[in-house]
């Protein structure tokens, strides 16, 4: 076989491209598969977008397919003048901002910290972290202690028990071990202490992997629907993902709350503008799910190399 | 030098009081809700505090399974759970399987299109899935203004608000929802696989298919390895987001996982202690699962998960 590959050269770069008709029929049935697999990942959103700037009556019934009929942006402005949603948005850029800031920041200080040898009892306190990953008190006790702490109906209720992820520190962690220690070093026989070196030394050179983290974590605040069930009756402090899941199933009820509101007089020409559960549900759905669309193809990259760095740890 | 000792121990101790606030945190949402499972073994009923005199012992153990009605309700959600975890199970070679065709796509372009648009709905909140799922198939929805159109139906079909094919119907959701992102790890495997290997192989004459049992999947089984022995240790846990979003009148006996019941019995009939009674049953059963397939998996690889 080795003789063959010395002897005939210009048939091995060939070889690349000689494939049988069963190797051409698996390409093809490929191209469709995931063609096809990519359309029903793609599609519904697609759909739900040009429904929501469509023709309010023509959406209503289903006639809108392919492409947007009789397109109108009415639905944002209206939608947006409910005061619960408006709210509702508030609350969930708040949280999403605060909640990531801090748990990009406890991430990489903890990370830093647990790579210190001279932290005292260091190895214990690190397990005495990690060991969180795996158990779980479940949902009703951790409710009673949220009560007992004065988190429920707080908007803090969102942000303290998710700032610290264990799964982020062993990121940061890693990532500290792998920069040259002599950069501490240097640092510490200038004169500067623990923290110095993490705000003057560290942070800087693990913004890559806090990039990573800051999506994650940014993506999961924003998603967050959990705790606003368990924790939160005050409608003051619902969330975006929570109201689009009371508008689902109360649509109907909102939409003539919004018509009277708009003040519709002209029936018959406004017909086309006038709300409908359908539209209401759309263009809420669009306004949640914008900023994931928005965010995430410009980050792919990052949360591509964090799973990489996540895999060579685990 | 003894200066030099005690500078040492007090950096060691100043180090460690700037991580107390943040392993007092770690205490208080991760540790003491434990004190919790107490409540398994006392009458409890909010807003009263505990006291000894609402001590019960295993009562509400012997609760879950103390009469016919109980008992058909666990056994069902046991079989919902069971169902559900069974078919992700059957079904986890999917996203390797995703990985290695994607990866004989040679269209680069075409590869990262097909990534990027798979992983989208791995970022989208349950509820949004539920309302893209709402929207899609609703009696004026997509799917059936389409098949209707093709004459594949006469009438709408209802999908959500049904009793039919629940499990199935929530498994494809997962999948919608997962399978894109799950590649990735394989995919980054399959990147990592010896080049010669595959053209060594080539020049032997091997076809794609071969090149791909031989070498592509033999390379990628440690991971999923990993991801079964996972799989199984989370048998019981499914999370109960999607499964509430999607929960109605309708479907409601076939999409109670544990999750959920438990869930659905704090806040419906069964009350606290009830509840925490079922949730610590199923933390044990977790525990047992995970530390089997932990040594499992140091038995076969040399090396666990946790």
């Amino acid at each position: 076989m080795e003789l063959h590959i010395s002897t005939e050269k210009p048939k091995t770069t060939k070889l690349k491209m000689k494939y049988g008709i069963g190797d051409r029929l698996i390409s093809i049935v490929t191209y469709v598969v995931y063609a096809l697999f990519s359309f029903v990942c793609i599609y519904p959103f697609y759909y739900i977008f040009i429904n929501s700037i469509s023709a309010n009556d023509l959406s209503d019934k289903g006639k809108v397919l392919f492409w947007p009929l009789g397109i109108h942006f009415s639905n944002y402005a209206n939608v947006l003048k409910i005061p619960d949603l408006f709210n509702a948005l508030t609350v969930s850029v708040e949280r999403t901002v605060i909640g990531t800031a801090l748990t990009v920041l406890f991430a990489a200080f903890l990370g830093y910290m647990f790579t210190r040898e001279s932290l005292w009892h260091r190895k214990f306190w690190y397990r005495f972290v990690i060991a969180t990953m795996y158990f779980n008190a479940g949902i009703i006790p951790w409710y009673i202690t949220m009560k007992n702490l004065g988190l429920t109906n707080n908007f803090w209720g969102y942000i303290w028990p998710v700032v610290i992820q264990p799964f982020y520190i062993v990121l940061c962690k890693t990532f500290v071990e792998s920069t040259p220690k002599e950069l501490q070093e240097a640092a510490e026989i200038d004169g500067a202490g623990t923290l110095k070196i993490f705000f003057r030394v560290i942070l800087p050179i693990v913004k890559p992997i806090l990039a990573t983290i800051a999506i994650f974590a940014a993506v999961a605040q924003w998603n967050s629907f959990q705790d606003t069930l368990l924790l939160v009756t005050d409608n003051k402090l619902f969330t975006l993902q929570f109201v689009l899941y009371q508008y689902i199933n109360q649509a109907s009820s909102l939409k003539g709350l919004i018509n009277n509101a708009s003040g519709t007089v002209n029936i018959a020409a406004s017909l086309a503008k006038a709300q409908t559960a359908t539209s209401i549900r759309m263009t809420v759905t669009v306004l949640v799910v914008t900023p994931i669309i928005l965010v995430y193809p410009i980050f792919q990259r990052f949360f591509v190399k964090g799973i990489m760095i996540g895999a060579v740890k685990g | 030098m003894k200066l030099i000792k005690d500078r040492a121990k007090a950096r060691s101790y100043r180090e460690f009081l700037y991580i107390l606030p943040f392993l007092a945190i770690v205490a208080l949402f991760a540790y003491y809700p434990l004190y919790g499972w107490f409540y398994a073994f006392f009458d409890y009923k909010p807003p009263f505090p505990l006291t000894w005199e609402k001590f019960v012992g295993l009562k509400w153990f012997q609760t879950m399974v103390s009469n016919k009605v109980r008992i058909n309700q666990l056994l069902e959600v046991m079989r919902n759970t069971f169902a559900i975890s069974g078919l992700s199970l059957a079904f986890s070679w999917f996203p390797m399987v995703f990985a290695v065709f994607l990866n004989e796509i040679k269209a680069r372009t075409y590869k990262r299109f097909v990534q990027t648009v798979t992983t989208l709905p791995n970022f989208i909140s349950w509820v949004l899935v539920y309302s893209i799922a709402f929207s899609v198939f609703s009696s004026t929805g997509a799917v059936n203004t389409v098949a209707m159109n093709l004459g594949l139906i006469q009438e709408p079909q209802i999908f959500l608000a049904s009793p039919d094919h629940v499990w199935f119907k929530m498994w494809l959701w997962l999948t919608w929802k997962n399978a894109g992102w799950a590649a990735i790890m394989y995919i980054a495997a399959i990147s990592g696989i010896d080049e010669e290997m595959i053209t060594a192989a080539k020049i032997d004459g091997a076809s794609r298919m071969k090149i791909i049992w031989h070498i592509t999947l033999p390379s990628l089984l440690p991971t999923y390895f990993v991801i079964v022995m996972l799989n199984l240790a989370n048998f019981l846990t499914n999370g109960m987001e999607q499964f509430y979003v999607f929960q109605n009148a309708f479907n409601k006996d076939y999409i109670q996982v544990l999750d959920l019941y438990v869930y659905n019995l704090a806040m419906g009939n069964g009350g606290y202690s009830l509840s925490v009674a079922v949730s610590m049953f199923k933390s044990i059963i977790s525990v047992i699962l995970l530390c089997v397939t932990n040594g499992v998996s140091k038995l076969v690889r040399g090396q666990g998960f946790i």
